[in-house]
């Protein structure tokens, strides 16, 4: 049994299909209990229940909306463009998994191994700027074009210090795979710690990571108080919950990379494996949880302001700083 | 090598088939409306009639933004080779970076004395 698991592991279109599906079925299912998780995660911080009522503990109420929203009619209004308006929920979506393809969950286990892991995620990640663009400019919808608009400058914007943070990692690593990232923080020396510039590298990654998800506080692109949701707003049903779903998968991959690049991913005190990586990448998500429902939003001009003015030029100089420690030699040899 | 990209394709395409899956079994379970009207088909604007196309040219604001990112972005694309190498590179590609950074930081600089990361 374990030798033709080894074999099919070992071929390369086995292993896409074998870990790739095991991958892509636990980020849908994360995404999906990710809706039920933050409504009750929400409902504590603002003393409240949050849903009880199907299932225990309101467990069910994930596949009742999964049923409602499957079920509903899908809706292209006249005035929008049809193929780019159906085509932006798949194509968010599909980035969105395919950019958690280089993750290992446990030492080894990402369904494509690649030397250049990091660049295949902050290339797709990138790339999600384009749908959100699509989606907009497809609706016809001033509403909608007004938040496709936002998203582009605030994740181009932020585009930069994610890179910038990213690259402290790679640095004090050597490496982009992140076998090799985790491997090179082994006997407690997590990123976070082990240098002085991990602990801001991680701030600024994290925030940065938020922001190209839409996340509070910097969802301004969805405003739903001012821009009814904005790039979303003309979509119904299924179509509509593939924006919220890359949203929250994209959002658990980002938490999963912080937790690999400055957290150690799978090594931990004691046995190392999946159960150090999936609670750290499960605090991290809940964090996210806690500032959204914690902090009010941004406005635009601040969140440009805060982006160029304070988070580029600390990356650059994280950079630098990071450089010299390599250089000084207490970064090992990689 | 090969053997990376085979399983990279295989991987974009259930991702693929996860995300248009969804539209799939909506096409198989969908409730479908009685009559249909033509208003479900117009542009949601608050219950206002939208006063022409949404396909306008107004002021984007951040669009000398859009320009910085690209000169960011390039030199994004030239860390990544450099920071895989320092240690083997030594003091001097560690010094002719700096000295690239350093051009970079004061292009940074122009352009916000300049105003460009600024709501104008």
């Amino acid at each position: 049994m374990t030798d033709i698991m080894d074999q099919l592991l070992n071929h390369p279109l086995g292993r896409g299909v074998l870990l790739g599906g095991v991958l892509v079925g636990l980020m849908m299912g994360v995404g999906a209990f990710s809706t039920y998780l933050e409504r009750k995660f929400a409902g504590r911080i603002q003393n409240r229940l949050g849903p009880t009522i199907v299932g225990p503990f309101g467990l069910f109420q994930v596949i009742a909306d999964g049923i409602k929203m499957l079920r509903k009619e899908i809706i292209i209004p006249r005035a929008a463009d049809p193929v780019l308006f159906l085509l932006a929920p798949i194509v968010a979506v599909t980035l969105t998994l395919a950019s958690a393809a280089v993750i290992p969950f446990a030492e080894g286990m990402e369904p494509v191994v690649t030397s250049v892991g990091l660049l295949w995620l902050l290339a797709f990640s990138g790339l999600l700027v384009f749908p959100v663009w699509w989606a907009g400019w497809a609706s016809n919808n001033k509403y909608a074009l007004f938040g496709s608009m936002r998203a582009v400058a605030q994740g181009v914007s932020y585009e930069i210090p994610l890179v910038m943070a990213a690259l402290v990692p790679v640095i004090l690593a050597g490496s982009l795979d992140f076998g090799a990232i985790v491997a090179a923080q082994k006997g407690g020396a997590w990123f976070i710690w082990s240098n002085p510039v991990g602990a801001i590298a991680f701030i600024i990654f994290f925030l940065a990571s938020l922001a190209e998800a839409n996340r509070i506080p910097f969802d301004i692109p969805e405003a739903e108080s001012e821009l009814i949701a904005g790039p979303s707003v003309e979509y119904t049903g299924i179509l509509w919950g593939m924006f919220p779903l890359a949203e929250y998968i994209h959002t658990f991959i980002a938490s999963a990379v912080a937790s690999l690049m400055f957290f150690g991913g799978w090594l931990g005190p004691g046995p190392d494996g999946l159960h150090w990586m999936a609670l750290k990448t499960g605090a991290l998500y809940l964090a996210v949880y806690w500032l959204r429902w914690s902090l009010v939003r941004f406005r635009s001009d601040q969140l440009m302001r805060f982006c160029w003015h304070w988070l580029v030029p600390i990356s650059l100089a994280l950079i630098v700083i990071a450089t010299l420690w390599v250089h000084a030699g207490f970064g090992g040899s990689a | 090598m090969d053997a990376t990209w085979g399983s990279a394709l295989v991987f974009l395409l259930l991702a693929f088939i996860a995300a248009a899956g969804g539209i799939i079994t909506n096409y198989i379970l969908r409730v479908r409306a009685k009559q249909e009207l033509e208003s479900k088909y117009t542009t949601y604007e608050c219950g206002e009639e939208p006063e022409g196309d949404a396909w306008i040219q107004f002021h984007p604001r951040y669009y000398v933004v859009a320009l910085v990112f690209v000169v960011f972005d390039a030199e994004a694309a030239f860390l990544f080779p450099w920071a895989l190498n320092i240690r083997e590179l030594g003091s001097f590609a560690v010094i002719e970076m700096f000295v690239f950074l350093g051009v970079l930081f004061f292009g940074w600089l122009y352009a916000w004395k300049k105003g460009a990361l600024r709501w104008q």
